[in-house]
């Protein structure tokens, strides 16, 4: 469908553009854009009256359900979500019941999300064979397929052998390798941040250190390797501080952070909250300081949501038994703004976070409203506020770690290749 | 005392843990307590205060001591006392759990004393039931009878429980009881020296309120009571701790090492004991020193009290009959 959307602020940190204008749509892509852009004659035009049109958001971590645990989420329900929270992209990860290890599994991933998503879904594959942490996957053969990167998902790939050979091996094909840095060994049974808040409550503690020990530990493997590396997620002000250092002596590191990382800290997991839950679990506050500046000087090339649902069996648990995660697909855009309204992080840092910079990361092109793009992009009034209430999210589990709290920023309606998937 | 006074002075519907009660809270409830250490010397050791009510013992984790002392409290108070033990696979513990608690709630219990595994578990268990739960202990969260206990054997050995010196000593950081007897010690004014070895003291202990050592002759120092840990098997062998001989030889409680606090400190233990790792046998079974079987008599007594506060704030009821 050819539309134009005129009156509105075009928002693009890839082109540097911060306008009020015109974007023309016309078979699926953008045809024009700006104050000077010229509507065909006869064109139907939608007015924004002023509201903010954003590239489409990619969301570089999201774990579905699909295939084996269906119950939790599928790739219909996730995109959903997505499309509710102006995501275009979601990038799924592969710890699936079967994993995602083999070329017919991405394809499987990539037909299933053609035939029933709602937005684009590219699949990360398994780095290791069953994400056992053993034997490396067939990364060429799943690249080929269409697999933007490589991962463990929500497992740290624990020998250091297996990571350098990966690393070794992926450069080949340039892929983009991705950790959870977690060394299992120093975590241990624990199950929250290691802290007098833990003793206190009684739970066993992660440190700082099983994040930044696997951290260190593979900035030598990529040393020895050139590989790019990218960590999920980081969540303590000395991995910021290790990344910063590392990327000045040129290693080709990436990391990301999750939108509840950046909004909450220890202190929600008080009275044994297992929506607050999370791996990497949620730290000090000074450490979400340090990932807000992490973010805001570019160190933090990402913010994920880490989407990760789970029913309420598997929440309502003791502590240390319930399920690990938070939904937030629908939620990253109001994540990332309250660095904006807050923190007064600059809006097109924060908006390259969830767009142009993953896209860039996974090869991926996109994250941009540049002539000749994909029409993927969301209409949002970027300052209003609202509620978020679990109950009526689009995810088909609940558990949601910012359930109640109010945000600022919600999206009015969402377009993949010019069309209409999402309007509130 | 009525049950409109206890409702004034001990206002909480379930004991989660020491943590949220205030020392008036405390002090009433060590003041009752003592009251039913005289009653539970008398040939006639039983009241009416529970008649009617049911009190359902659900224990997750086995221990023979805590559950009898439960059972006879309540039955002393004339409660009608089931016993429930749960066995549960490490696959679906907390499916048993709540499982559990609707099952339990349905059959209209007034009292429901739990001991669980996970920290956090019996706050979790209390959400889900409309009955008063009391917790008897909970991962390595809180064990507020025991401190309650522990507080009440030293207040009527030694008259006070403000400006003395305790030393607890042992497997810190795998245990509720440490955790429960250093929130309410600090409460009463005592000061409270954690001893252990550096693998088996918890991250930030000090913030919490407590002077931390891992030696034992600069922790026992000046020291009016010894509480010593059980250790338990499974942290010793190489893990935690390199061998039972070397952690009794730096921390087992002998007569040596009891030497290095008051002259005249007493010692206690919350059971039960491993005599020859954590303490020797002449310490332990020492009259004038040990106040561990004083410990165990003071227990049936605490959660008595307990029991009738809690049954006093039922929404239903006056606390039984009077």
């Amino acid at each position: 469908m050819n539309i134009a959307f005129s009156n509105a602020r075009l928002i693009d940190p890839a082109n540097g553009l911060d306008e009020l204008g015109t974007l023309v749509v016309e078979k699926g892509k953008i045809s024009a854009i700006g104050k000077n852009a010229k509507v065909p004659e006869k064109m139907k035009s939608h007015d924004c009256n002023g509201m903010a049109i954003l590239p489409g958001l990619v969301d570089m971590q999201v774990f579905t359900g699909e295939p084996g645990e269906e119950y939790r989420e599928t790739l219909a329900t996730a995109s959903q979500a997505a499309a509710a929270g102006g995501v275009t992209t979601v990038i799924t990860m592969p710890n699936t019941n079967p994993v995602i290890d083999d070329a017919a599994l991405v394809d499987f991933i990539s037909r299933r999300a053609r035939d029933t998503a709602i937005v684009r879904v590219h699949p990360m594959a398994a780095l290791t064979k069953g994400c056992a942490g053993k034997s490396m996957t067939e990364i060429g053969l799943l690249s080929e397929a269409g697999a933007v990167a490589f991962t463990d998902g929500d497992r740290a790939v624990m020998n250091a052998l297996t990571m350098r050979r990966a690393l070794s091996y992926a450069g080949t094909f340039d892929a983009l390798i991705v950790q959870h840095a977690m060394d299992q060994d120093l975590q241990s049974a624990g199950v929250m941040h290691e802290s007098e808040m833990a003793t206190r409550l009684g739970l066993a503690g992660i440190p700082v250190a099983a994040e930044t020990a696997m951290i260190d530990r593979d900035l030598r493997l990529v040393e020895l390797t050139g590989a790019r590396y990218h960590i999920a997620q980081i969540s303590a002000a000395d991995s910021v501080e290790t990344v910063r250092a590392a990327k000045k002596r040129g290693l080709p590191v990436s990391c990301g952070v999750s939108a509840t990382h950046l909004m909450l800290n220890q202190n929600d997991v008080e009275n044994y909250r297992t929506f607050a839950k999370l791996s990497p679990p949620l730290r000090r506050e000074e450490d979400r300081l340090a990932l807000i500046a992490g973010v805001a000087d570019g160190t933090i090339d990402v913010v994920v949501s880490g989407h990760n649902p789970q029913n309420e069996e598997a929440k309502r648990q003791p502590f240390a038994q319930a399920a690990y995660g938070t939904v937030g697909v629908e939620t990253l855009l109001a994540g990332v703004l309250s660095l904006y309204h807050a923190d007064g992080v600059p809006l097109d840092r924060l908006l390259d976070c969830v767009t142009a910079r993953p896209a860039a990361l996974l090869g991926l092109g996109g994250g941009t409203l540049s002539v000749g793009a994909a029409a993927d992009f969301a209409l949002a009034d970027l300052d209003a506020p609202w509620v978020v209430d679990a109950d009526t999210l689009r995810s088909k589990s609940q558990n949601a770690a910012i359930d109640k709290r109010k945000v600022q920023g919600q999206v009015l309606a969402c377009y993949v290749g010019g069309k209409a998937v999402f309007e509130r | 005392m009525t049950a409109t006074e206890i409702k004034g002075a001990f206002a909480h519907r379930d004991l989660l843990g020491i943590d949220g009660l205030s020392v008036s809270e405390i002090t009433y409830l060590l003041d009752l307590s003592d009251s039913y250490v005289e009653q539970n010397r008398q040939i006639d050791k039983k009241t009416s205060v529970l008649r009617g009510r049911t009190q359902i013992n659900l224990f997750f984790e086995s221990s023979t001591r805590t559950q009898s002392s439960f059972e006879l409290a309540g039955k002393r108070l004339g409660a009608d006392v089931m016993n429930m033990a749960v066995k549960t696979s490490a696959v679906n513990k907390g499916e048993t759990l709540l499982d559990t608690a609707v099952t339990l709630n349905a059959m209209n219990p007034d009292l429901l004393v739990v001991r669980h595994g996970d920290s956090g578990a019996v706050e979790l268990l209390a959400q889900k039931t409309s009955c008063a739960v009391l917790n008897a202990g909970d991962g390595a969260h809180e064990h507020p009878t025991q401190a309650l206990l522990d507080a009440l054997t030293i207040r009527r050995r030694l008259g006070k429980l403000q400006g003395l010196r305790v030393a607890i000593c042992g497997d810190i950081t795998h245990s509720r009881v440490a955790r429960s007897n250093l929130l309410l010690l600090n409460a009463m004014g005592a000061q409270v020296h954690l001893i252990g070895p550096q693998t088996l003291l918890p991250v930030g202990a000090e913030q919490l309120g407590a002077h931390v050592f891992t030696d034992m002759k600069a922790g026992l120092e000046g020291c009016d009571i010894v509480m010593m840990l059980r250790i338990q098997n499974e942290r010793m062998e190489g893990a935690l701790i390199p061998s039972v001989r070397e952690y009794y030889r730096l921390y087992g409680l002998d007569r040596e090492k009891l030497g290095y606090a008051k002259p005249d400190a007493l010692v206690m233990h919350p059971g039960p004991m491993n005599r020859g790792v954590e303490i020797d046998s002449a310490v332990a079974d020492d009259p004038e020193r040990s106040l561990i079987r004083d410990q165990v008599e003071m227990g049936v007594a605490v959660r008595m009290a307990v029991l009738e506060a809690l049954a006093a704030n039922l929404p239903n009821g006056t606390g039984g009959a009077q």
